[in-house]
């Protein structure tokens, strides 16, 4: 019964291609993972290139399962011209198989060198961003900062140096909240990631992504150290490490806009805006709250490297409609819109600031647009087993006092297996 | 009509065809898969993850603390409500409130409970209703749920003791009802005391039904997942059987562990199983 379903869907999707092949001759298809609000922003953003070109866009929504839809139809030899990539380590793997095309035809000079350098493979451009969430920010109470006699650290000693103070003051410096329901844990391995990427470098950051190095390696135990310094010393967390533990990421930030301040400090991604918004809608963004950089560590003469996630698009046919379209993705025009209905940050240095929703979502997307190295978000290229599995259990586990030698090993044990060596 | 030789398989001919569809082939297929790693044969190498690893060696052990509290718990409240409460005017009443919580669904009594052992810290509004009591009454509020490994394991037991101690109360105080009161009134007759009318008479006679209630308890424990799913997911020595094996099947997409493990589980609970049959038939007998 099921072989028969699956073959009468086959001869009808051969049927539809016949057609597509048969009737449509300016034409363009492209998967993608959204769905609702953002899939709706996406036809809002293609409305223009269809009536400016005449080239029809088909949009295939396939949702989650984006990464094995897109295994299964390369392997099947009939990919769509154009898709969203779930991550660039994702691209990378297609583009060893040899199913991604070049884009070298892309003038991308307006794009930050950061993001080409992610889209881009032993000297060639593979895909292109339209648009970036960026999680390396610190979220503060500028009212509360300035009236405790501190001001924003431009290193991370000096964040050191008011994070103690406030202790000494008898404030607590740091608002964290790693609950997440079965998702636990997540918020800790963005500082993690946020801390390799300051202390071991960028090239190192990759390594340990891929499991060139392992979990026992000096400098993860490093990471793990300086987020323990912060999180597992009992007066610089809200709450302590139980705080900490039991809090969740989205009640977290609230804490700082208690009177008197029951924190100081909050490290998270731009999405945590709508969350303290939420809780505290008369907050004015820019005056009440605002953002600063993770500083850097190691060189604090350069500017901090940033942690992120981003919307890759890259194509697996090089047709003119497919370069068209992507042409235009990679456009300030494209990116106004896609950006401007989602708050999303665009990639492309002309997108117009005014299409951002309120000063802050500017702000990052300023930071990021001067971004000098930029990373993906390294549990989201790690096997699930390790980078949605261990590596949360991992945070929980070392927050709540567990020794640091016994969760990288067990990080390792599972990574060993994950990887597949 | 006579009885042709081929009547009885039809009769049962669509439950076979149903049993060996929906029960019978994915069991084997699942005990095949337990065998594979990524779709290549493997041994027994998941089961010796399963008797190796850290985390299922926990899980393991939070199933059989589950299955002695949780079932102990259960079944003594059951059986002290429903013993008490037949001496109570609004014993209705009462066992209603106490059934109630067998009305709400796992997870929304987990998300109940997660509120009752919320934490705040010390000198802030505490949201949780046990933390709230113990600040009140002067003392610092305490991470219920992260305290490893004996005060988070008993407070997930405790949803369950709350949900289920309303089915064991019912199911006995049924059978306690139908023990002839005469027989009691002889023994206080005789002098025994309430005590010994409990421990001599009513106890003995509620043996069986007692059986049965801690057989399905240990059935229904032996698979717990949803509390812990949601109140903890197994962090901090929490974990248990079927929620790591759901993690590896759905989240990991380790469909050999995943099967190994139920099949651990599978044979954890056939004893049980057996136990509860052996006995529906000795039942049966008598009658």
């Amino acid at each position: 019964m099921l072989r028969r379903m699956l073959s009468a869907a086959l001869v009808l999707l051969f049927l539809l291609g016949i057609g597509i092949v048969g009737t449509a001759q300016q034409e363009v298809t492209i998967a993608v993972v959204w769905s609702g609000a953002e899939l709706e922003a996406f036809e809002k953003t293609l409305a223009p290139f269809e009536e400016e070109t005449g080239i029809d866009v088909v949009i295939e929504s396939v949702g989650r399962d984006l990464p094995a839809v897109l295994v299964t139809r390369v392997e099947a030899g009939n990919p769509p011209d154009i898709a969203a990539m779930p991550n660039p380590g994702q691209m990378k793997e297609f583009v060893n198989q040899g199913a991604l095309v070049p884009l070298d035809f892309l003038d991308l000079t307006d794009h930050p060198q950061a993001f080409v350098d992610l889209g881009s493979l032993d000297g060639h451009v593979y895909g292109t961003f339209l648009a970036a969430d960026l999680k390396s920010l610190v979220w503060y109470n500028p009212n509360a900062l300035f009236a405790a006699g501190l001001g924003v650290p431009d290193t991370w000693n000096e964040l050191m140096y008011v994070t103690q103070q406030l202790a000494a003051q008898g404030q607590v410096p740091w608002a964290i909240g790693l609950e997440s329901g079965a998702a636990s844990g997540w918020p800790g391995t963005d500082w993690i990631e946020d801390i390799m990427l300051r202390t071991a470098g960028p090239e190192l950051y990759d390594k340990w992504v891929n499991h060139e190095i392992p979990w026992t390696h000096p400098a993860v135990g490093r990471a793990f150290e300086l987020f323990g310094q912060v999180v597992r010393n009992e007066g610089f967390v809200y709450g302590g490490s139980t705080g900490a533990l039991t809090i969740s990421f989205g009640d977290s930030p609230a804490s700082m806009f208690t009177e008197p301040p029951g924190s100081y400090l909050h490290r998270q991604a731009t999405f945590i805006q709508s969350f303290i918004l939420d809780a505290n809608p008369d907050l004015v963004a820019g005056e009440d709250y605002d953002i600063f950089v993770l500083p850097s560590i190691r060189s604090p003469e350069r500017p901090a490297p940033l942690l992120g996630a981003g919307d890759l698009v890259s194509a697996f046919n090089d047709t003119p409609e497919a370069r068209a379209l992507i042409e235009y993705l990679a456009s300030a025009a494209a990116q106004e819109i896609w950006c401007g209905e989602l708050g999303k940050l665009g990639i492309n240095v002309n997108v117009d600031p005014g299409i951002y929703p309120d000063p802050i979502t500017a702000k990052a997307a300023e930071i990021l647009a001067g971004a000098d190295v930029f990373r993906f978000d390294g549990s989201d290229l790690m096997p699930a087993a390790v980078g949605s599995g261990t590596f949360w259990t991992g945070i929980m586990d070392y927050v709540s006092g567990e020794d640091l030698d016994t969760v990288l090993e067990m990080i390792e044990a599972s990574a060993v297996e994950a990887y597949g060596e | 009509m006579r009885t042709g030789r081929f009547q009885p398989w039809l009769y049962i001919g669509l439950a076979l065809v149903l049993v060996s569809f929906f029960l019978i082939y994915p069991s084997i297929h699942t005990i095949f898969l337990s065998f594979t790693r990524s779709g290549e044969f493997s041994g027994i190498r998941n089961y010796i993850y399963i008797f190796t690893n850290n985390t299922m060696l926990t899980a393991l052990r939070n199933n059989l603390l589950w299955v002695v509290v949780a079932t102990a718990f259960t079944v003594a409240f059951g059986l002290i409500l429903a013993v008490l409460l037949d001496r109570v005017r609004y014993e209705s009443v009462i066992k209603s409130i106490v059934f109630l919580p067998m009305a709400i669904s796992f997870v929304g009594a987990s998300v109940i409970w997660k509120f009752v052992y919320a934490y705040r810290p010390a000198g802030t509004d505490q949201i949780g209703l046990f933390n709230a009591i113990i600040t009140a009454l002067g003392g610092k509020p305490i991470g219920w749920l992260i305290e490893r490994p004996w005060i988070n394991n008993f407070c997930l037991i405790m949803v369950w003791i709350w949900i289920w101690t309303g089915f064991c109360m019912v199911i006995l105080s049924a059978a306690y009802k139908n023990i002839p009161k005469e027989l009691l009134e002889a023994a206080r007759i005789d002098g025994a005391s309430e005590w010994q009318v409990f421990w001599k008479v009513i106890l003995p006679l509620l043996k069986t039904t007692i059986a049965v209630a801690a057989t399905t308890m240990m059935v229904f424990v032996l698979k717990i997942f949803d509390i812990v799913y949601v109140m903890t997911n197994g962090n901090f020595s929490t974990e248990v059987i079927a929620n790591r094996m759901y993690k590896e099947m759905f989240h990991f997409r380790n469909f050999g562990k995943a099967s190994a493990i139920a099949v651990v589980l599978f044979v954890l609970i056939l004893p049980m199983m057996l136990i509860n049959i052996r006995r529906f038939r000795e039942q049966e007998a008598i009658r």
